[in-house]
């Protein structure tokens, strides 16, 4: 064999290579970026749609808007049950009742003396906006900016109350379409006569629509940081409304800047650049593959509280009290659709923490006694932390009360009801699908909130019984004989003998597929009722809930705000999906039910609001509008180098109390993704052992034909 | 040649029409615009007083084919087909439904997504056709009957299988090359390696079959054998009569796969997260967003047709019997 | 008052049709010497007897599964008799015993303990962690699971055994009737005829050594909600014969027609064929796909009173898909066939034939269309594994079979996520693999004989 071949050289090239890259790692994600920076690596699944305050409302978009902007109130980090405290407040909201005649009233007033609720909001002093251009006056457009820092110059401005009214104005804007104009509007009716007053201003091309000229009845700016908001009746919920970026400041440069000409065609828009006072800003928006957010230089002096709930010194969340906020300097979210890349990723050390998918779990997690879940003895060994926490979410089985045979008040369709309702088991349906990450609801309140109740004084007696200190789901047996009397005794209709078929209706992907599917026409099978899943694309299933065709369904609600009003309006029969186009999947009705209801709303958290809550669970088991299902579990997984993480879906804007320990991740990532060189030296040699003989027949056989040649 | 040239594209607008037409027809029957504002406005808490908004704000209120309510060509240019399919032929892709604008996204993503395909491509063709004249070479050797098997073996696993057990085996268990992700300029070729190369192995038992069929084909003819008897060398025979010869039915095949390319690259970019076109497309149809769908299909066409003309003018170099008139 | 009502499915009709076609095609061809001279040669090729058999075994698989019907429920109060709402086939009935003995979730091939561990609860109470025993899987040899390999080798050696007799018996049967006219050709078939009897031998050994085994094991495991993976693969079997057949119906009669019509003529035709593929193919297949699937989903949901029954839901969405993916890829043999006729076109005997004034269709018919025949059938087989595998990939982007549809493509992306774990679950994917790879392989070599049968060139 010739030594200077070129496939010679090439298999030596690349076996000195890879003898060479040993100790080094070859699969780093982030080329360029050092491991041990205070840098926290996360990831989105989907683009975020909006960034606008006004009209950012998901939960993944959550995870950006609420660091860079700051609402006025924020709940405590720490504290469980959530509890509100002053965030570019000052202090909290001063409240004042006042009737029809315009007097004052007492805190304890009733709801139906109360003509008018007076919130008078003051703000932090000194607060500045993050860094932008849009502060600089008589900027030039450059050519082809990509990122706002293309524009070269950065100003900046005092946060004052005039720009939290500013953007309470911009809810009523017409071209922003706020998902909550109509429900503030519903309290504060200067929204709406401003949303019509300003949807007949004619723009003109390149100018904007400055909203300062526009009087907002109900709102006013009291001085420089104090603003006051009168809204008709009693709402106690608007607090928690204060807590979410629709009432943070946005500056009006911000919008005459991104409405000067080749803004909007280049992306620059307030949805795309958010431009905020909040801990951290957005500096990279390449929603395609990555988003990062830096902390913002110009935010206000805030600190890492230094009380919390019992456990929480323990655990080590008060470490860092009294420091400076945020502790990270950067946030690096990378676009991850797939879950198998993220969760391989976050074992190799790429992401900071990560969620559990049903696949995986059990590689991560195991049971252990009653109930209990400890992390796997593999994950223990690489110093993952597991956390979990009860969500504020249900995820139910809706069934539609305007549907003829399951729904209605009628006493045959409510047993046919409570009978899929026990026929369903939702244990088996939480161990088996979602691996025990749930907990079977006996109501719409998930727990941690105020009035839920647990144990036996919580559990759906038409469903379950209390035996030996634990919910046990009533028999079989017990389904059968409603079924009987509700008129389809063996799963027939007693009258025409024909069998009882269901339809459940579900979005192909909504249900997890023909797993999902199998079981729950096995479930169905128990109580000799045919079950047909008719899986449809989500804009039908959509029609069909609107419109009161379908029979049942899958549907949850995630919260807004942790309050019993947020989950009992979802039964409210004001908010009727087919009538009202609200959020009433289920169509319910029930008269009492809805005066309950209206009286729970107005009140503050006491003896006498739990007594009416329990009046309303009540009559909802009764009633069976829903097949309760469950209330989320969340675990997470996080690694031994990221600190401060506590769970509690309700805290949102959590990145400025994380911090990070970059030298323990730096060693940890060169530790556990050492490549595994040998295959390509094995593959280069068998690329070598194919060659070799290869050429040599290919010789031999040119020989014999340039023989046979010469011989013919 | 030249009046051929343009024949084609003068052919190529009432092609390009009837896309538009046919894709409009087939995603405005399953989304009314109604639909489609629900599907960007989200779950909560939507009214059909926002869905108005939004339809009027992005044009979807107007009547899809023909307004009758106005004046002249008001009726035709007044509807949505016309405002936004007719635009398009002015490269005027508008915003998506989103509310980004498109040509500019798609400007972003055509790097990662060339830096995907053109590989991919070139070396799949090369390594297809080397690999199959090897095989041609050793006709009727255990040599050519193991690589036979190899080929109709490896063209009955799905590409899915491919990608999961590449991603699998070499970033994972080997973790030679990052498991996903993407970033601009040369720095992106670790994350380039493993796509490319599973987009290579996936299509090369079925085209390296084919082209075998095809060169088999060739060498039976009587110009080889006269060519062979002549005494020109097995390579020479090879590579200047055989391959040459089997170009037709290949380069008619490659256009064939240009399109196709955008699907394998569909599955690739999603499970390696190449922010391409691939993904692009697979998102817009997730989200029905129409608009960037209707753009992505235009963009498409008009590629596709470009590559037939180029295929066409492609014949004659390469096989002078072809004539086009 | 009968105990089951057939229920004849859109796919199952086509399916029928479409065999009863093809035994009609080969009646007629009875006379024709040219024909069975060639098919002779097929036959006489070791490789074409062995797909063959397999390809029949795929086929039985298909058609038992194809005979659907709805069992009576028990006879109501007022003696009418209802049918149940869920539609079983003929395979359903064969192999209840696989998919009725599901365990709670993942377990690998023939083993005896669950894959994940769970909590071991005795008497009320949990007393520990560990891999629990499954339900069915070597239920047989008590809680224990002694002697499991023992049971394995002797119900493998005993099933080999029965398949064995069995085929041989039904050999030497089939022979004595046969004897008379056996000898007739029995130069011509040795060799290739010996094969395909082994690969029957074969096959019936190993279908018996499985069925043995499935019954007292999961052969190749139970799935993530416990479903036994040698049933699905079993179903699968119809959902790819269906999809890789029917499509083909659709294909084949559009892309000759068009694709030699427009290569000969030429001309304003040419033009107009061009224009219509040119359109269909020049719009992404995924996005042309994905289009038509939402569009006749939509026509689906939207009358649901054309469907009885679920099953007849999945089946009416499975057709539809067929006739997408027909409609979509004639485009590609269509461009093949007209380049190749443009090139046959300007050959000497077929333009001496139009000089001596003979019809084109006669030309077409006689010249062009059987020196074509070899590139349809190769590219038609080319297709039957491309839309097998064309299936997973729509599954992916959600616009593939019903989901409640079993099928190879929803085994794929169900696997998909499998293999993720770790240790992975690798028996799904495999067994899907391995099916699907045996029917792909048959079809490929018995296209490679027809080729070279019927390859008038090659003769």
């Amino acid at each position: 064999m010739r030594r200077n071949s070129p496939l010679w050289l090439l298999s030596s090239c690349l076996l000195a290579a890879s003898l060479a890259g040993c100790g080094k790692v070859w699969n780093d994600p982030y080329p360029g970026e050092r491991a041990d920076a205070p840098v926290l690596y996360s990831a989105f699944v989907n683009r975020p749609k909006h960034l606008d305050p006004v009209q950012s409302y998901s939960e993944n978009e959550a995870t950006f808007t609420y660091q860079i902007y700051e609402p006025p109130l924020q709940y405590h980090y720490l504290k469980r049950p959530y509890e509100l405290e002053p965030g570019a407040a000052a202090e909290m909201p001063r409240v004042r009742l006042i009737d029809a005649e315009g007097r004052s009233l007492p805190d304890d007033a009733p709801a139906e003396a109360i003509a008018a609720t007076e919130y008078t909001i003051r703000i932090r002093e000194g607060m500045r906006f993050q860094p932008h251009p849009a502060f600089v006056g008589g900027l030039a457009m450059p050519d082809d900016p990509r990122t706002i820092a293309d524009f070269g110059r950065n100003g900046s401005r005092e946060v004052i109350a005039d720009d939290f009214v500013y953007q309470i104005k911009r809810l009523a804007h017409p071209q922003l379409h706020s998902p909550i104009l109509e429900l503030i509007a519903g309290y504060l009716p200067g929204l709406r006569d401003l949303h019509r007053q300003l949807r007949d201003v004619a723009v003109p091309a390149g100018g904007w629509l400055d909203l300062r000229e526009y009087p907002l009845e109900g709102v006013e700016v009291v001085d420089r940081y104090t603003y006051r908001i009168r809204l008709a009746g009693t709402y106690p919920q608007f607090l928690y409304w204060l807590a979410m970026p629709f009432f943070a400041a946005v500056p009006w440069e911000a919008e005459r800047f991104y409405a000067r000409e080749g803004m909007a065609e280049r992306n620059f828009t307030l949805d795309w650049w958010p431009v905020g006072s909040g801990p951290y800003m957005l500096v990279a928006n390449d929603p395609n593959s990555r988003m990062e957010l830096a902390a913002n230089p110009n935010y206000r002096d805030d600190r890492y509280p230094c009380v919390g709930e019992a456990g929480d010194r323990d655990a080590g969340l008060l470490e860092d009290c009294g420091r400076r906020l945020p502790l990270i300097e950067r946030v690096v979210f990378a676009r991850e659709r797939e879950s198998i890349p993220y969760w391989n990723k976050f074992l190799q050390g790429y992401y900071d923490a990560s969620g559990i998918s049903s696949d995986n779990f059990d590689q991560a997690v195991q049971t252990v006694g009653d109930g209990d879940v400890r992390i796997t003895d593999e994950m223990q060994a690489k110093g993952i932390e597991l956390v979990t926490s009860v969500a504020p979410t249900v995820m139910y089985m809706g069934f539609n009360m305007l549907d003829p045979v399951i729904g209605g008040n009628g006493e045959p369709a409510r047993k046919l009801r409570l009978a899929i309702s026990i026929a369903l088991d939702q244990e088996e349906f939480i161990s088996i699908f979602r691996n025990g990450r749930g907990v079977a609801a006996m109501h719409p309140l998930p727990p941690g909130l105020f009035g839920h109740r647990g144990g036996e004084a919580g559990i759906n007696p038409h469903v379950y019984d209390w035996k030996d200190g634990r919910p046990v789901r009533k028999s079989v047996d017990e389904a059968r004989r409603l079924l009987a009397e509700a008129g389809y005794p063996e799963g027939r209709d007693a009258k025409t003998g024909a069998p009882l078929v269901i339809y459940l209706d579900t979005t192909g992907t909504g249900l997890g597929g023909k797993a999902e599917v199998d079981w729950l026409t096995k479930q169905f099978r128990k109580i000799d009722v045919q079950l047909v899943v008719r899986a449809t694309d989500y804009n039908r299933f959509q029609d069909k809930i609107r419109s009161g065709n379908a029979q049942i369904f899958y549907w949850g609600w995630n919260a807004d705000y942790p309050d019993p009003e947020n989950f009992f309006f979802l039964l409210h029969g004001a908010q009727g999906k087919v009538a009202s186009q609200g959020e009433n999947a289920a169509n319910y009705r029930n008269a009492e039910f809805d005066r309950l209801f209206e009286r729970m709303k107005a009140m503050r958290d006491g003896p006498e609001r739990q007594r009416i809550i329990d009046r309303m669970i009540a009559i909802l088991q009764h009633d069976a509008p829903w097949n309760w299902g469950f209330y989320e579990v969340v675990y997470s997984l996080q690694h031994a180098w990221i600190e401060n993480r506590k769970p509690g879906k309700i805290v949102r804007n959590t990145l400025k109390y994380q911090d990070i320990d970059g030298a323990l991740r730096a060693q940890r990532r060169g530790e556990w993704n050492r490549p595994v060189t040998w295959p390509l030296a094995v593959g280069t040699l068998l690329l070598v052992a194919l060659v070799v003989p290869g050429w040599r027949q290919y010789r031999r056989r040119e020989r014999s034909t340039a023989l046979s040649a010469e011989a013919g | 040649m030249w009046a051929y040239l343009v024949r084609r594209i003068v052919y190529a607008v009432p092609i390009l029409i009837g896309v538009n037409l046919l894709t409009f027809l087939l995603f405005f029957v399953v989304n009314t615009p109604d639909d489609i504002a629900r599907m960007q406005l989200g779950v909560k808490r939507v009214t059909p007083e926002a869905i108005d908004n939004w339809k009027r704000a992005r044009g979807y209120h107007l009547p899809r084919f023909f307004n009758a309510r106005e004046e002249g060509a008001g009726k035709l240019t007044e509807t949505i087909f016309f405002r936004k399919s007719a635009r398009m032929f002015a490269f005027d892709f508008g915003a998506s439904d989103d509310g980004r604008d498109i040509a500019r996204e798609i400007g972003q993503r055509m790097g990662p997504s060339l830096a995907i395909a053109v590989p991919t491509f070139v070396l799949g063709l090369f390594v297809a056709i080397s690999f199959s004249l090897l095989l041609v070479f050793f006709r009727a050797t255990r040599l050519d009957v193991v690589g036979v098997v190899l080929c109709v073996a490896m063209m009955s696993i799905s590409s899915l299988f491919y990608i999961i057990f590449g991603q699998w085996l070499v970033a994972k268990v080997w973790q030679l090359v990052p498991i996903s992700g993407y970033v601009a300029g040369l720095e992106s070729w670790p994350f380039l390696v493993l796509p490319v190369a599973i987009g290579v192995f996936a299509g090369l038992g079925a085209s390296a079959r084919w082209y075998r069929t095809l060169f088999l084909e060739e060498i039976g003819r009587d110009y080889v054998r006269t060519a062979r008897a002549k005494g020109v060398s097995e390579p020479v025979v090879l590579f200047r009569h055989v391959l040459k010869n089997a170009m037709i039915p290949i380069l008619t095949g490659v256009v064939v796969v240009i399109p196709l390319l955008f699907m394998g690259s569909l599955l690739i970019e999603s499970f390696f997260g190449i922010p391409g076109l691939g993904s692009y497309t697979i998102e817009a149809i997730q989200a029905q967003d129409f608009a960037v769908v209707r753009s992505m299909v235009f963009i498409g066409s008009l590629l596709y047709i470009v590559g037939l003309v180029l295929t066409d003018i492609s014949y004659t170099m390469v096989d002078p019997r072809v004539r086009l008139e | 008052m009968s105990a089951f009502q057939p229920v004849v499915l859109w796919t199952d009709m086509a399916l029928f049709a479409l065999l009863a076609c093809a035994v009609m095609a080969g009646i007629v061809q009875r006379g024709d010497t040219l024909r069975r001279a060639a098919w002779k040669r097929v036959l006489g090729r070791p490789s074409a007897t062995i797909s063959l058999v397999l390809l029949a075994f795929y086929l039985a698989v298909g058609v038992l599964d194809s005979l659907h019907f709805r069992r009576a429920l028990p006879p109501a109060a007022d003696g009418g008799v209802h049918y149940a709402a869920k539609v079983e086939s003929v395979l359903d009935r064969l192999l209840a015993p696989l998919h009725e003995r599901a365990e709670k979730t993942y377990s690998s091939p023939l083993a005896s303990h669950a894959f994940v561990k769970d909590n071991i609860e005795r008497d009320g109470g949990v007393v520990g962690r560990d891999y629990p025993r499954l339900a069915f899987g070597g239920a047989h040899l008590g809680d224990a699971a002694a002697g499991r390999a023992g049971d394995i080798a002797w119900r493998l050696g005993v099933g080999a055994a029965a398949g064995l007799v069995l085929a041989l018996a039904l050999g030497v049967a089939v022979r004595r009737l046969w004897s008379g006219a056996a000898n007739r050709d029995k130069e011509g078939a040795g060799s290739a005829a010996r094969a395909g009897w082994w690969t029957f031998v074969a096959l019936a050994a190993v279908v018996g050594a499985v069925a043995m085994l499935a019954s007292g094991y999961h052969v190749f495991g139970t799935d993530k909600v416990g479903q036994d993976v040698l049933y699905l693969t079993l179903k699968s079997v119809r959902t790819a014969l269906i999809i890789g057949a029917l499509t083909t119906v659709v294909t084949l009669p559009i892309a000759v027609a068009l694709g030699i019509t427009a290569g000969y003529l030429g001309g304003w035709v040419d033009d107009l064929i061009q224009y219509l593929y040119t359109v269909i193919n020049s719009i992404p297949g995924v996005l042309l796909i994905a289009a038509a699937v939402l569009m006749m989903q939509v026509v689906i949901e939207t009358h649901p009173d054309w469907f009885a029954t679920a099953a007849e839901r999945a089946d009416a969405r499975l057709l539809a898909l067929c006739v997408i993916l027909g409609m979509t890829s004639w485009t590609g043999l269509c461009r093949l066939l007209r380049a190749e006729t443009l090139k046959l076109r300007e050959l000497e005997y077929v333009q001496a034939a139009r000089a001596f004034g003979v019809g084109t269709a006669l030309i077409l018919r006689r010249h062009v269309l059987p020196n074509l025949m070899h590139i349809v059938l190769i590219a038609l087989v080319m297709d039957f594994s491309a839309l097998v595998l064309a299936e997973a990939v729509l599954s992916y982007v959600g616009i593939g079979v019903d989901p409640s549809t079993i099928s190879f493509g929803t085994m794929i992306n169900a696997a998909r996520m499998e293999l993720a774990r770790d240790p992975a679950v690798w028996w799904s994917l495999a067994a899907a693999f391995v099916v699907m790879f045996a029917l792909v392989l048959a079809a490929n070599l018995l296209a490679d004989a027809v080729r070279e049968a019927f390859d008038p060139r090659a003769a």
